[in-house]
């Protein structure tokens, strides 16, 4: 086991070699460089002076040299200065990135909590009334693009029913700290993790049911009930057990479809976060924000199937990559 | 005597061919009522897109009419104007066919580059499989959505071409690692090996008898992405960082949302496009479905 995690280990440092490199060379290849966005509050600087500058910032080194650079600083956790906000890179981030975990969290938890016991209902009592209506809805949710399904949310129970909030991540007017800022954060993320929540269950719900549809057919299953263990002890104990680590496991997967999802719900709920930090910069041409985010992003979907990956071969042995 | 009886009972034999591929995917689709019915819709939207699309006067469509600013439903304009009074019934048919057109040559093109990487890694194995998967696992691991609008946001004169060649750059790698595992397994079995013994060269074996044998895997595959091509593409143009403006989407049709006076009271703009995009992608998916319980004996109607 220890083997198989060093092994795993291995594998990714090519990999994050490479999404270094391949961000640093995005970076290189956005027009204009970090002195342009300085520069465009400056205007009386001469070119002598900005020479200098140049020189003195390495903007002028081969481009090795500035790749170790970067490297150095990145793992010293300088990330560089947001020209648009002139503010530091990280501080920018720490604004954004808990509102994002936040919403990323609740849609996880909610897709759990209304996939996990669809996939028991769909599997226990395969083709009845209830498992061909989940199955119906997880085929829907597979083909509903996330930001039809989003918009027509925040039509239907934000703008015409009224009873969501429309935008933001906490009603401004409420002092921090009280319940009532608490309710209204609350209240701010329940149509978004519910949008992203509702269509990210059909991978949960398909491995349960094919589990439980394979498992309840095994011997040691009959055993039990010839043994006359109760039917819900039988599925509790015995049957359900094997499934739901893997369930577990899969988790770090889902980090590059949160990551793509919380572009999307957060431009159309208007909310704070990552997502939306990311498209303004795009706009803005805030590049060292860009480079920071998409750096950010692979890193923690790397990080994330290394999790996976490791978790899944602890247990199921028959995955371990020799 | 024994000779008679057997002339009939080899007749028998030789008549009972099994099914290819193609006819029981098309027994399976015409079974299955959700998927016919699909197909039949999907048809009809298509032929009237394309069709009304050729008439369609594009000036008339594409023409500032500062008069009739976001006028609602009329005779006139069926579904309405958008914010410079441009006819939205227009935008939607042109809309859904550079969506479509858009969101097939993405398949198509992945498709290629899927099944020629997969093919040669999965046949020949060993340094060339190991290299190309390191690859693929690789790409696979990238944000993709967020690498995509960088690239969109600082490729110089962006056109549909590059955008096309953008997302193709990303998209190839499931498809090729799917037909990998596939060939994989298909290179095991006993008529390759006997292929093999008899000279036929690799190529060939590659053509003529492996992929024929994967066509049902490919054709399924293949559909599904379409429609999340189709979603993809509508997606980042709702973003803005789709199809460049010169070339409308049904994303761009929705991204007048982002506007929330738009979204709220004059749902005629954003709305039925919002519509077509969920029901292009419902049929494609219901086909793709009934397509793949084909493919896989255990799970077809009959």
């Amino acid at each position: 086991m220890l083997k198989f995690i060093l092994r795993r280990i291995v594998i990714m440092i090519p990999q994050l070699f490479l999404l270094s490199i391949l961000v640093f060379l995005l970076a290189k290849a956005m027009p204009g460089d970090a002195l342009t966005g300085r520069l465009a509050n400056n205007p009386k600087m001469d070119a002598q002076t900005l020479a200098e500058m140049k020189e003195k910032l390495g903007l002028n080194d081969p481009p090795y040299v500035q790749y170790v650079r970067w490297i150095k600083n990145l793992m010293q956790g300088d990330l560089g200065i947001s020209y648009i906000h002139q503010q530091p890179v990280t501080d920018l981030l720490s604004e954004r990135i808990g509102n994002t975990l936040l919403l990323s969290a609740c849609i996880l938890i909610l897709s759990y909590i209304i996939a996990i016991p669809l996939g028991i209902v769909s599997g226990r009592w395969t083709n009845s009334l209830a498992d061909k209506l989940i199955v119906g809805y997880s085929y829907l949710s597979f083909a509903t693009p996330l930001f039809i399904f989003a918009l027509l949310m925040l039509f239907v129970f934000g703008f015409i029913l009224g009873w969501f909030p429309t935008g933001g991540s906490v009603n401004i007017q409420v002092e921090k700290g009280t319940v009532d800022y608490y309710i209204s954060k609350i209240n701010h993320l329940i149509l978004p993790s519910l949008s992203g929540a509702l269509l990210s269950t059909v991978g949960t719900i398909q491995y349960l049911r094919n589990e439980i549809i394979d498992t309840k057919i095994k011997d040691f299953v009959k055993t039990a009930r010839a043994k006359g263990v109760p039917e819900s002890r039988i599925y509790s104990r015995h049957i359900l057990r094997n499934s739901f680590l893997p369930i577990a496991a899969f988790l770090g997967y889902e980090i590059t479809g949160l990551i793509g999802g919380s572009i999307f719900l957060e431009s159309i709920f208007s909310y704070p976060g990552i997502g939306q930090l990311f498209l303004q910069s795009i706009m803005q041409r805030d590049y060292s924000v860009i480079t920071a985010l998409v750096m950010i992003s692979g890193l923690a979907t790397l990080l994330g199937t290394l999790l996976s990956d490791i978790i899944l071969s602890a247990v199921d042995p028959r995955i371990r990559i020799e | 005597m024994k000779a008679e009886l057997g002339g009939p009972q080899q007749v028998e034999v030789q008549t009972e061919k099994s099914p290819s591929s193609f006819s029981i995917m098309w027994r399976e689709l015409v079974r299955d009522k959700l998927a016919l019915g699909s197909l039949i819709l999907l048809s009809i939207i298509l032929l009237i897109v394309y069709g009304s699309s050729l008439i369609l006067d594009k000036e008339e469509i594409v023409k500032v009419d500062l008069l009739s600013i976001y006028a609602p439903p009329s005779s006139e304009h069926w579904l309405g104007t958008d914010y410079g009074g441009r006819d939205i019934f227009g935008q939607l048919i042109i809309g859904a066919r550079n969506s479509f057109t858009i969101g097939l040559a993405i398949t198509l093109i992945t498709g290629f580059i899927g099944l020629t990487v997969g093919l040669i890694a999965g046949y020949f194995g060993g340094v060339v499989d190991n290299i190309i998967m390191r690859i693929i696992d690789f790409i696979l691991v990238l944000p993709f959505l967020m690498l995509v609008i960088v690239f969109v946001a600082i490729v110089p004169k962006y056109n549909v071409f590059t955008f096309i060649l953008i997302m193709s750059a990303f998209l190839w790698t499931g498809k090729a690692r799917l037909i990998r595992a596939k060939t994989l397994a298909e290179r095991e079995l006993d008529y390759v090996s006997a292929s093999k013994t008899l000279g036929t060269p690799d190529w060939k074996i590659i053509v003529r008898e492996i992929l024929p044998n994967l066509s049902s895997i490919i054709i399924v595959n293949l559909t599904l992405n379409l429609a999340g091509n189709i979603g993809i593409e509508s997606g980042l143009s709702y973003l803005g960082f789709g199809l460049p403006e010169s070339t409308p989407s049904l994303g761009t049709l929705v991204s007048y949302a982002m506007n929330p006076d738009v979204l709220q009271n004059k749902w005629w703009v954003w709305l039925p496009a919002s519509l077509l995009i969920l029901v292009m992608m419902l049929c494609i998916n219901f086909i793709g479905q009934a397509l793949k319980r084909a493919a896989d004996a255990r799970q077809r109607l009959g």
